[in-house]
Parts: structure tokens; sequence; C-alpha cells
């Protein structure tokens, strides 16, 4: 039992992981069945990138809910998941992207399997970044509003047309269990596979490629690392400059210069790199300060 | 930004999502959220 707890210290963001997986995907009669849960829980959405269609979602996935409500004739923007944007991001951050989401562990887990060179970054890195904002706002956001049919209904672009989560978590199980479903699979179905192959590929070589280049979900979060509630913070009294947080860090962060990149998802290996302790979570700061406060008292 | 600033503009963000989920809900979008949630998305799943 004592190996286990040391196992799970050790492993804490990836049994984090696992667990909210579980959680929140835990409909499990969905797998056997070939259909999806259909409970009141699905009005709310969970953190991270988690397809509604799964057929273990127990909620909703915010750019999935971000779509349906902007590609609906009567609204042109959503109240109920930007302000479910503003709060996740208001608190956390990017920190979700590391902790939270489905689709982050499968990366983590298939960048495990061992490659000849793992690839630091992609060529054109600095340019490909910029890619996932571009499919936020193209995909996820214009493409629903004004691309739409006859009677002003609009489409999920970036689920129909993108979305690797979706078909790992969806599109494979439903059509795998479902024979009316095995049917209808068509190019479209195909392409989607592809594309979720190809990017299970890279992610061998590459650190989550998906969340780097592609991901819009992120690409908000990451918007709300420099004022989130949860942020790290450099101690520049200790800090020597050493480069041992960038070494460590997987996304190629210079973390003692840009604690809070829009691009850091919070995974932590920078503050166990540290050889000075010079990195910490205001999280951290906060639970040093009430525990020197309670000695004081 | 001041650091004080900094360090409050997530209450004022955090304050400010849970006013927009409350108009949301209030304007029927999680209605709307959960009928596409309930049903297959065959968009998503790559049927289209």
């Amino acid at each position: 039992m004592v190996n286990v707890f040391t196992w799970l210290g050790r492993h804490i963001r990836l049994a984090v992981q696992f667990a909210f997986t579980l959680l929140t995907n835990g409909y499990m009669a969905g797998f056997t069945k070939g259909t999806i849960y259909t409970g009141a829980t699905k009005f709310a959405c969970v953190p991270g990138l988690n397809c509604y269609s799964c057929p273990g979602a127990l909620a909703s996935c915010p750019i999935g809910a971000l779509q349906a409500v902007l590609g609906n004739r009567d609204y042109k923007f959503t109240f109920y998941i930007s302000g479910f944007l503003l709060l996740v991001g208001a608190l956390l951050g990017k920190l979700v992207c590391g902790w939270l989401c489905p689709f982050g562990l499968v990366q983590d887990l298939i960048h495990k399997i061992p490659f000849v060179k793992k690839i630091r970054r992609l060529p054109g890195d600095r340019w490909l970044r910029w890619l996932k904002y571009g499919i936020l706002v193209g995909f996820v956001i214009l493409l629903p509003l004004f691309a739409v049919d006859v009677i002003g209904q609009g489409q999920p672009w970036f689920c129909e047309f993108i979305c690797p989560s979706g078909t790992l978590f969806a599109g494979l199980p439903l059509v795998g269990a479902n024979a009316d479903l095995q049917q209808t699979a068509g190019g479209l179905f195909a392409w989607k596979v592809g594309l979720l192959i190809g990017l299970v590929f890279l992610s061998i070589a590459v650190y989550r490629p998906f969340c780097r280049y592609v991901c819009p979900l992120g690409a908000v979060y990451g918007l709300f690392n420099k004022v989130s509630l949860y942020r790290l913070e450099i101690d520049h009294d200790k800090c020597t400059r050493c480069g041992a947080c960038r070494k460590a860090c997987k996304l190629d962060i210079s973390v003692f210069e840009q604690p809070n990149s829009a691009e850091c998802i919070r995974c932590g290996a920078c503050k166990k790199a540290c050889p000075n302790g010079a990195i910490r979570s205001t999280f951290e700061r906060w639970t040093k300060e009430r525990k020197r406060q309670d000695g004081r008292v | 930004m001041t650091a004080r600033l900094k360090n409050r503009l997530w209450l004022i963000l955090a304050a400010a999502g849970i006013v927009f989920i409350i108009v949301g809900v209030m304007r029927g979008e999680a209605q709307i959220v959960f009928t596409k949630a309930v049903n297959i998305c065959l968009e998503c799943i790559g049927i289209g």
C-alpha cells in the first residue's frame, strides 16, 4: 500500500489525469451499447476537450457547445459558454490542459513510446503556434456563425473537419459498436481517422503537437495564464538563470523569463528541475504563507 | 498593469464568468447545449 502512495506521489499529474478522465466519462454502458448518455449533467461542460458524443461522456465539450450555440439561428453570441470559459480560465488558465484534458492524457501517454529521436519543436514552430488561434477564430467562431444553411443554421466546423479527440473518443467507439453508423461512414470519417493517425504518430516524436498547434480550447485558456488564480512565480533572488527549467520543459518555454507563457500547460516539470527552488505556484505561496501565519498564532 | 490589479484580475474575470453563465441560462443557451449533447453528433464523429 505504501508503494501505491509513493507511486501516486511521484505521478500525481498522471493520476489526476486518469481519475478526471474516468470521472467525466463514466457511462460505461454507452461503450457496450454504442449509445451516449442523456442525463441532466449534459447541461454542463467539462473544462477539457471531451466530445459530448463520446459514449462515456457525462457532460458537454466547451468547444462543441460553443459551436452549437453560435450555429443556432437564434443566437449570435453565447453568454453561457463565454462565461464558462471566463470562469475556468480565470481560475486555472491552461492548467486544465496539463491536468484535466483527456486528449492531453492520450498525447502524454503516446509520447512515452520510445523513438529514435524526440523532436523538441517542429520546423516553423514559432509560426505554427499561431495556427490554433486561426482555428479558434475561423473554424469555431466565424464559420459556424456565418456559413449557414437556408434556415440559418451553422455547422460545428471544427468538430466536423478537424477534432481528433472526437474521432478517438466518439467516432471510433460509436462506429465500432453501431452497425447503422458503420454503413453511413464514408470519406469524412476516413479523413478524420487519417488526421488522428497522423497526430498519433507525430505525438510519438513531438510532445503534444495537437495542444501546441491546433487546439482552440487551449488557445482560449492560454490567454488567461498571465492573470489566472493559478500562476507561476519566479523568486529572482534564488534564480541564477541557469536554464534548467527550459531544458526540462517539453514545450520549450524559457520559464525563468516567461513563467506564465500562453503555451505553458502547468505540468510542473520546471519546478522539479529548478536546482534552487526558484519556481513556485501562487497556490504554494499561499499555502506557505498560511502555514507561517498559523505558526505565529 | 499594477501587481495589485494583476493579483485581483482573476476575481473580476471569474465574477464576470458567473454573471455570463446566469445570463446564458436565462437566454435558453443551456437548453441548446443540452439538446445537442444528448443526441449523437454526426458531424463530431465524422459521419457528416
